[in-house]
């Protein structure tokens, strides 16, 4: 399989504050890889730099073949192929649930109104909140908003998902159901990257996991290994703490 | 062991029903409420008996002149006589109607705007409002296209308060846009342009604006190029508008959460439509109260265009009251006028409520 992406020596700074240090990873077409660490560590930078919601100063990352600059056109284009799930869902409040989805597809990829919305009923459908398509988010529930979310990232029918700890913001009863449609798109052999906690996700359906700290990956490993044989010393302190 | 017993649902106590618990809820709820209480109704008791007489029972409103006016209260003839000087200016009298009907349009507009449903209609109905209907009322009042041409000298009283305010709210809303995006732009020179231009602006009094825009700026153009005078306030109103609409609607960007910008910005939209589609929308709803109520400032301030030479409403009462047979009769007409702002800005008020109704999405089920 070859590499969707493929990160070298990646750094960047907020200010005087060494953020992502020297980071390296290649990802595989139909990869599931989930990113732990504790807060802090740079996860959630890391995977905004894939899609260039955070600029960088040093190295470089080449998605899909394109290599990411400040190119606004490129950019664009990249972000239709790479799609993102924020922690707060980040959904359009004043738009409808279907509007939200059908969004990306008219104005960004100029599908015909009608066959825009087929496929976002589609999508609804396959996370299991058709019925609430006219709705407005705010009358959803933290779970069903959440559903949402990814459903529009799958609008524009991306290569690759960017999960951004997408069950932290949830009330615990509410995360099954966000977690079994994203079990659900690992299966159909999606590439994926989660910054995620959920270490049950991770055992499930990872093919890799890294552990970042302080801006490093620390250790890199299938689950197995990942959580029987720890090697280092931090990641070791780390599952103990998650796992009790 | 105690076993679970499901509560039957029950109704809230009826704690207090009736006039009395009425008043004394709402007017006698502490000794400071009532005293207040008291005091309030004292003082109307004083002052609307008086009040009434003036303006109702020993009021004259048929005489022809003020001398016929015996009566100790009000002269409303006065402003019976008047009131096409107040609503018309000097506009001829054979052309009211063209103002009438420039009037009717927007009204028709305005609830055409009000009852549209759908995207489609919406969207209809704001090309109509803000591209078709300035050309039509333009054509309509000034004249061209078979109508006779009437020189913006003979406009006057409400119809050149409500030109001047319609002008000046409709074309700064635009330009404010464009403003408070410059001032939050990433391009330096955007940013202090429109920083420089606001805080310019909003250093300056309207009158100074006024000022400036008829004296100073017809020594940029030639003696032939002479600008109408009408023109230049309208521009002066505009570009003093359009500054503190920039600051309510910076604010209202202001409020829109990151994630909105950074989710428009994931799902592939350009900087036009992130803006269009995403983040205004929820930043001019946010600013829908500050918004009217910037436009209401505005439409008082209307009245400063006396200032430059133009008759609005208010400069009317004052022309009228130097007319030989009603010396003296200022004091009904200023009511009258107060009566017709009040009214129009009170609705004006009343639709940004209902504005801020109709976007809510909030508890919506």
């Amino acid at each position: 399989m070859k590499n969707i992406i493929e990160i070298n020596s990646l750094n960047k700074w907020y200010g005087d504050f060494h953020a992502l240090k020297n980071i390296n990873l290649n990802v595989k077409e139909g990869e599931i890889i989930v990113i732990c660490g504790p807060s802090g560590s740079g996860k959630s930078t890391l995977i905004r730099c894939i899609n260039f919601l955070e600029k960088f100063q040093k190295g470089k990352i080449i998605v899909d073949g394109t290599r990411l600059s400040d190119n606004v056109k490129k950019i664009r284009q990249l972000r239709s192929q790479v799609s993102m799930v924020f922690q707060h869902f980040n959904l359009f409040p004043h738009l409808s649930i279907l509007d939200n989805l059908t969004l990306a597809p008219i104005w960004v990829h100029h599908q015909p109104k009608q066959q825009a919305v087929d496929k976002s009923l589609q999508l609804l459908e396959r996370v299991g909140i058709r019925d609430q398509a006219e709705k407005y988010p705010n009358q959803l529930s933290g779970g069903q908003q959440q559903r949402v979310a990814i459903a529009r990232a799958l609008s524009t029918s991306p290569k690759i998902m960017l999960f951004d700890e997408p069950t932290s913001a949830l009330d615990p009863e509410m995360i099954a159901e966000v977690l079994d449609v994203m079990v659900e798109l690992a299966k159909e052999g999606m590439t994926m990257l989660c910054v995620t906690h959920e270490m049950g996700f991770a055992k499930k359906v990872a093919d890799r996991i890294i552990f970042m700290d302080e801006g490093q990956i620390i250790e890199q490993n299938q689950p197995d290994m990942f959580f029987n044989q720890p090697e280092s010393e931090r990641l070791q302190l780390f599952l103990e703490q998650i796992l009790g | 062991m105690s076993v679970f017993k499901a509560e039957i649902q029950q109704k809230p106590p009826i704690a207090s029903v009736g006039i009395f618990a009425w008043l004394r809820a709402n007017l006698f709820s502490s000794l400071f409420s009532g005293v207040l209480t008291v005091s309030v109704a004292y003082l109307l008791y004083l002052s609307l008996p008086p009040l009434a007489n003036w303006a109702l029972f020993n009021a004259d409103f048929v005489t022809s002149s003020n001398t016929e006016c015996t009566r100790q209260g009000a002269c409303w003839a006065y402003v019976i006589e008047k009131i096409d000087l107040f609503i018309y200016g000097f506009y001829p009298a054979e052309s009211y109607w063209r103002v009438q009907l420039a009037f009717a349009l927007a009204l028709f507009i305005i609830a055409f705007m009000r009852l549209a449903r759908g995207r489609q209609w919406r969207f209809k109905a704001i090309i109509l409002a803000f591209l078709m209907y300035p050309f039509v009322a333009f054509v309509l009042l000034y004249g061209g296209f078979g109508l006779e041409v009437i020189e913006t000298h003979q406009w006057g009283g409400l119809t050149l308060t409500i030109v001047v305010a319609a002008v000046g709210i409709i074309a700064s809303f635009p330009l404010g846009i464009l403003l408070a995006l410059g001032r939050q732009s990433k391009m330096k020179i955007i940013r202090l342009f429109s920083v420089l231009y606001i805080e310019f602006i909003r250093g300056v009094p309207l009158i100074t604006i006024l000022f400036m825009a008829s004296v100073i700026l017809p020594l940029f153009f030639t003696e032939e190029m002479n600008v109408d005078k009408l023109l230049r306030a309208l521009i002066g109103i505009t570009l003093f508008q359009a500054a503190y609409i920039a600051e309510v609607i910076r604010g209202g960007l202001q409020a829109v959460p990151t994630g909105q910008f950074e989710a428009a910005d994931a799902i592939g939209l350009n900087f036009i439509q992130k803006m269009s589609l995403v983040i205004l929308p929820q930043a001019l709803k946010i600013s829908i109260p500050n918004i009217v109520g910037s436009f209401i400032a505005l439409f008082k301030d209307t009245t400063l265009v006396l200032i430059v030479g133009l008759f609005d409403v208010l400069a009317m009462v004052g022309l009228s009251s130097s007319d030989e047979n009603w010396l003296g009769r200022e004091t009904e007409g200023y009511v009258f006028v107060a009566l017709i702002l009040w009214i129009i800005l009170y609705s004006m008020s009343k639709y940004s409520k209902n504005l801020e109704r109709r976007f809510s999405t909030e508890h919506k089920i």
